[in-house]
This record gives C-alpha cells, sequence and structure tokens, in this order.
C-alpha cells in the first residue's frame, strides 16, 4: 500500500479546504470500501479526509413530510431508524439485506452510495479495465461476467452498481445533497449516477472534491407498503445478482402508482420507468405485473453467462408486486 | 497543510479500559496495531478484507471488523477485544455456552464469534430488526434460530461448527 496523509477535520467547509488543496486527496466515510481498494492497489491516495468528525451523523424529518438522513449515518442506525422501518420500509429491508451486522455498523450512508463494482477485474489490478484505466480494455465482456449487467451497459463497461441501499433510494426518488467546489447542489438520484457510455471511469455526475452531505426522502405515504427483494448466490453476506425495490398504492383492485427500481442488473441502480408505466391505471393482477416486468426487460442485452438475470428479475419483480397487492 | 504530508502520526488507543500511546503508520489497521504492536493476539486475522469476521472487536460497544479501520482512524473509540470480554476464571455467559455446546474446532473464528455476539444481542436489545425480520416495522424481534443465523452471518467458520455456535447462542438468550 502506498503511505498516505490522514486528516480528520470537524467543520465541512475545512474538510473541503482540504480535498481542494492536496492532490490525490479522497474522503475517507466507515473504509470498508476504500480501506479494501487501497490493500488491493485499486485506490492510491495521498491523503485521506476522514468525514465521521463531521456534522452528518442524523436522521430528521423535513417540512414537507419526508426524511432527511445525514451522509455520515452509519448503515445500521438508518436501517434501525422507527421512522424509516415504518415510512420506506423498503430501505431499511435494502440496507438490512447488504454485508453483515460489522460492515453496517462501520458503513456510512455517503460511502455506501460511491462504493465501487465488485466485477473482478476492476479490483485486480494485474488485469486490464476501462473503468479502473481508461482504454486499457474490457476482459469482462468476453470472461468472467455472469454477474455482470444486463441493461445500460456499453461497449467499454458492464459493470454493475453493488449497492442494495441505493436501489431504494432510486425507487423513492431520494435527493443527494452535496458540497461542491462551485458551492452546495442538490442531486435527484436519477441525475446522480452516470451510465458508462464512452467514460466509464466517470460513474457519478459529481465534480471533483464534492462532499455529500445529506440525502432527503421525499414524502411518499404510500412508501409504507413496500419492499425489497434480494437474490444472491448464498443465504446472507453476499452480494445481490439480482434485486427489487417496490412500492404500491393499490386501490379497488387497481394500481394507483407504482415504483420499481432493480439491483445488480445495469452500472446504476435501475429506475423501472417502463414497467411502471405499463402498470399505472391497471389491473393489480399477476398477469398485468408480467407484462409490466417484460416491458422492461425487453430491453435488456444478456450475454453469455448472465442470461439468468432476465427471469430472475422478472420474477423477482412480479412475486414483490404480489406480495405488495396481498399487503395493502 | 504542510508541504510533506505526514504519513505517520502519533496515536492513541484506548483497547480493554486501557490507555496506549504509539507512533504507527498511518497504512497500519487496528487489527494489525492490536496483535503486532500491543500484543493482543485474540483478533485473528483470516481474509483481512472484511468478509470472514475473525478479527471483529467492538467500537463504543457496537461490532465491527478490525481489518478495515486504519489504527489512525480508531483514536476516538473505545475499543473492546475478547481480552478484554472475559477471561480464565472470569468467563463471559457466552464463553461458557461456546464451551458447553462445543461451539468451536480449531477455535481460529471463536473470538471474532463471541465478540460478534455480545454485539449482536446488544442490537436485539435496542429493537435493531435484521433482513429475516417478518416485518421491519414492528417492535422487538424474537431471537430465534433464523434472526441468529441471519444477525451472526458476518462471521464465517471453516470448521462448520455452525449448529453448536448457534445452539450457544440461543442458550444465553434462554
Ligand atoms: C465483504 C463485504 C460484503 C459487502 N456486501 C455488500 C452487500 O451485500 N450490499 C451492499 O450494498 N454493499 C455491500 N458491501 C459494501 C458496503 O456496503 C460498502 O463498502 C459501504 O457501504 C461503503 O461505505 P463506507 O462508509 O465504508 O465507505 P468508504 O469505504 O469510506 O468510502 C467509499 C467511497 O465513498 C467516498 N466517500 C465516503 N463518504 C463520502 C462523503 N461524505 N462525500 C463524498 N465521498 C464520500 C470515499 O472517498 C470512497 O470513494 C460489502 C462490503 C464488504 C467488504
Ligand atoms: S466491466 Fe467495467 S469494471 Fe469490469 S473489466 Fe470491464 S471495464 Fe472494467
Ligand atoms: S480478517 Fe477482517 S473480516 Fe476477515
Ligand atoms: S472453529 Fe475453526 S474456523 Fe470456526
Amino acid at each position: 500500500m502506498k503511505e498516505f496523509g490522514y486528516e480528520r477535520p470537524a467543520h465541512p467547509t475545512d474538510a473541503l479546504a482540504m480535498i481542494a488543496g492536496v492532490a490525490g486527496a479522497r474522503f475517507l466515510g466507515g473504509g470498508t470500501n476504500l480501506v479494501d481498494l487501497m490493500k488491493l492497489g485499486v485506490e492510491t491516495p495521498a491523503v485521506l479526509i476522514d468525514v465521521t468528525a463531521l456534522p452528518y451523523d442524523f436522521v430528521t424529518d423535513d417540512a414537507d413530510g419526508g426524511l432527511r438522513v445525514g451522509s455520515g449515518t452509519r448503515n445500521s442506525d438508518l436501517a434501525a431508524h422507527l421512522a424509516v422501518r415504518r415510512r420506506y420500509p423498503a430501505l431499511a429491508q435494502a440496507v438490512l439485506a447488504g454485508a453483515s451486522g460489522q460492515l453496517r455498523n462501520m458503513a456510512t450512508v455517503g460511502g455506501n452510495l460511491l462504493q465501487r463494482t465488485r466485477c473482478p477485474y476492476f479490483q485486480d489490478v494485474t488485469k486490464p479495465c476501462n473503468k479502473r484505466v481508461p482504454d486499457s480494455g474490457c476482459p469482462a465482456r468476453d470472461g468472467e461476467h455472469h454477474n455482470l449487467a444486463i441493461l445500460g451497459g456499453s461497449d467499454l463497461c458492464i459493470a454493475t452498481n453493488p449497492s442494495d441501499m441505493a436501489v431504494a433510494l432510486a425507487a423513492f426518488d431520494a435527493v443527494v445533497f452535496v458540497e461542491e467546489p462551485a458551492g452546495p447542489r442538490a442531486v435527484p438520484i436519477a441525475d446522480f449516477y452516470r451510465l458508462p457510455a464512452d467514460e466509464p471511469q466517470r460513474e457519478t455526475t459529481l465534480e471533483p472534491g464534492a462532499l455529500i452531505t445529506a440525502v432527503a426522502l421525499p414524502a411518499l405515504p404510500w412508501a409504507a407498503n413496500s419492499r425489497y427483494r434480494k437474490a444472491r448466490e448464498r443465504a446472507s453476506y453476499s452480494f445481490a445478482i439480482g434485486s427489487v425495490a417496490v412500492a404500491l398504492d393499490v386501490a379497488d383492485g387497481m394500481v394507483r402508482d407504482v415504483r420499481i427500481a432493480l439491483g445488480a442488473v445495469a452500472p446504476i441502480p435501475w429506475r423501472a420507468y417502463r414497467a411502471e408505466q405499463s402498470l399505472r391505471g391497471q389491473p393489480a393482477t399477476e398477469v398485468a405485473f408480467r407484462e409490466a416486468a417484460d416491458a422492461e426487460l425487453e430491453w435488456a442485452q444478456p450475454l453469455r453467462d448472465n442470461r439468468y438475470k432476465v427471469p430472475l428479475v422478472r420474477n423477482l419483480m412480479v412475486r414483490t408486486l404480489i406480495e405488495l397487492v396481498q399487503a395493502s | 497543510m504542510p508541504e510533506r504530508v505526514a504519513t505517520l502520526s502519533p496515536i492513541r488507543l484506548s483497547v480493554n479500559g486501557r490507555e496506549y500511546q504509539l507512533e504507527l503508520d498511518h497504512r497500519t489497521t487496528l487489527l494489525d496495531a492490536l496483535r503486532e504492536n500491543l500484543d493482543l493476539t485474540g483478533s485473528k486475522k483470516g481474509c483481512d478484507h472484511g468478509q470472514c469476521g475473525a478479527c471483529t472487536v467492538m467500537l463504543d460497544g457496537r461490532r465491527a471488523n478490525a481489518c478495515l479501520i486504519f489504527a489512525v482512524a480508531a483514536q476516538t473509540h473505545d475499543i473492546t477485544t475478547i481480552e478484554g470480554v472475559g477471561a480464565a476464571g472470569n468467563l463471559h455467559p457466552l464463553q461458557q455456552a461456546f464451551i458447553d455446546h462445543d461451539g468451536l474446532q480449531c477455535g481460529y473464528c471463536t473470538p471474532g464469534q463471541i465478540c460478534s455476539a455480545v454485539a449482536m444481542l446488544a442490537e436485539v436489545e435496542a429493537g435493531w430488526p435484521s433482513a429475516v425480520t417478518p416485518d421491519v416495522a414492528a417492535g422487538p424481534v424474537d431471537l430465534d434460530e433464523s434472526e441468529t443465523r441471519e444477525r451472526m452471518s458476518g462471521n464465517l467458520c471453516r470448521c462448520g461448527a455452525y449448529v453448536n455456535i448457534v445452539a450457544a447462542i440461543q442458550d444465553v438468550v434462554g
């Protein structure tokens, strides 16, 4: 591992000055991804700016009836928070479905949003990878890609975003608050992540040195009827091979409104707008749910070893929608 | 900020109620500091990547993987290792239960299992739900076998002593 400096500012202005002042400085949250990548030689920061002393460890009510979560909130505290569990249960479930009790105690909301892909080539500095070293190639396309993208990939990169939490945030139209060199900005989650296209090394729309301060969950009364479902290769302590966050508003057997986001199928948490659109105003039946899932997955471009994801996420969507009808 | 960035610092660690003063390279993980510098070798290194739980310690009573936190970043916490959980002649009830139920074979994962279980019981006490809790919005959870397995999934055991580990924990819960 390369040597590095360490700072732990208590004030956001100091943190921003430090990141702007040193080339190769990086923010450190819980460290569960960054420290791991430093050990692997994937990340080589010159200075770590520990953000855990900043005043961002909170969950509070917003005036509009939503919730605001500080970026320093530990994943376990987010999932244990009663307002989250009652008003946005899919978010609590998504966080609880990730990693382990130990890791969730360390991991922060900001770090979770910016965790890197688990593509095996990205994590192995002896291999080419367009995301890690632009223009070096992508061995995954013809190689190990069983857990990589079926939607939204490009010729240059088919990595999947590994976060469970971000899938639920996508379903709830969360807004990410950041401090950038040019000032503060509120970024809707739909504009936060970038598809790889021809620049797989750029994963978000954030400016270099951006500090995430908070995430807002807009008010959505029917989000209480929401659920996160995750498929993985072992029962626990494993990344998703497919997942879904769904919220359903159903009345008199009809779908009034619905939110669907998919995980582990795309380079970003994938909002299933086509499925949602095909469902609004339709009867809340299994047939309609299947059609909606197909409307989304019609666009899938699976590769040799990840075709299984298409029926997997279709069934996850349909099963979860049925459960939410039964629950309402 | 100085021209040349300092890459080692004086570091103060509070472990099992004792204060230690060290000078460490920032690259030193808490796990390595405990084992190599403080001679607290109860915490084990299995994977060094957060994937096994053998290095589990408690930071302010909350379980964490000591292999993924740098010692320099651990200075603000009260750290508890297995050496602070109990000792011969004064075992923690979980330690006694692991002995009674044969909750181990080689014993390599055991310090991490026990630190994890101590903190896990506090999480249940605080009403935290888990991934197998049917209704996360509901109140307290009953720590049955499936809840125990899920909550302890961050601790792997190569010897496969899981059945007896779960039995030991269930015994302490009563
Ligand atoms: C064994 C293992 C299993 C896992 N399983 C899962 C799983 O099943 N599901 C899942 O979703 N995740 C899983 N994870 C990943 C885990 O959720 C992430 O590592 C964690 O959420 C990252 O948060 P952190 O605070 O530790 O981030 P860090 O490692 O501290 O940082 C990650 C990135 O975010 C940046 N950063 C941190 N905070 C800020 C901020 N406030 N502003 C700007 N930038 C910031 C850092 O610079 C860094 O680039 C697993 C991890 C491990 C090691
Ligand atoms: S899929 Fe993306 S991250 Fe994986 S090897 Fe190809 S370029 Fe790298
Ligand atoms: S050594 Fe820390 S989790 Fe394996
Ligand atoms: S007892 Fe040998 S690894 Fe668990």
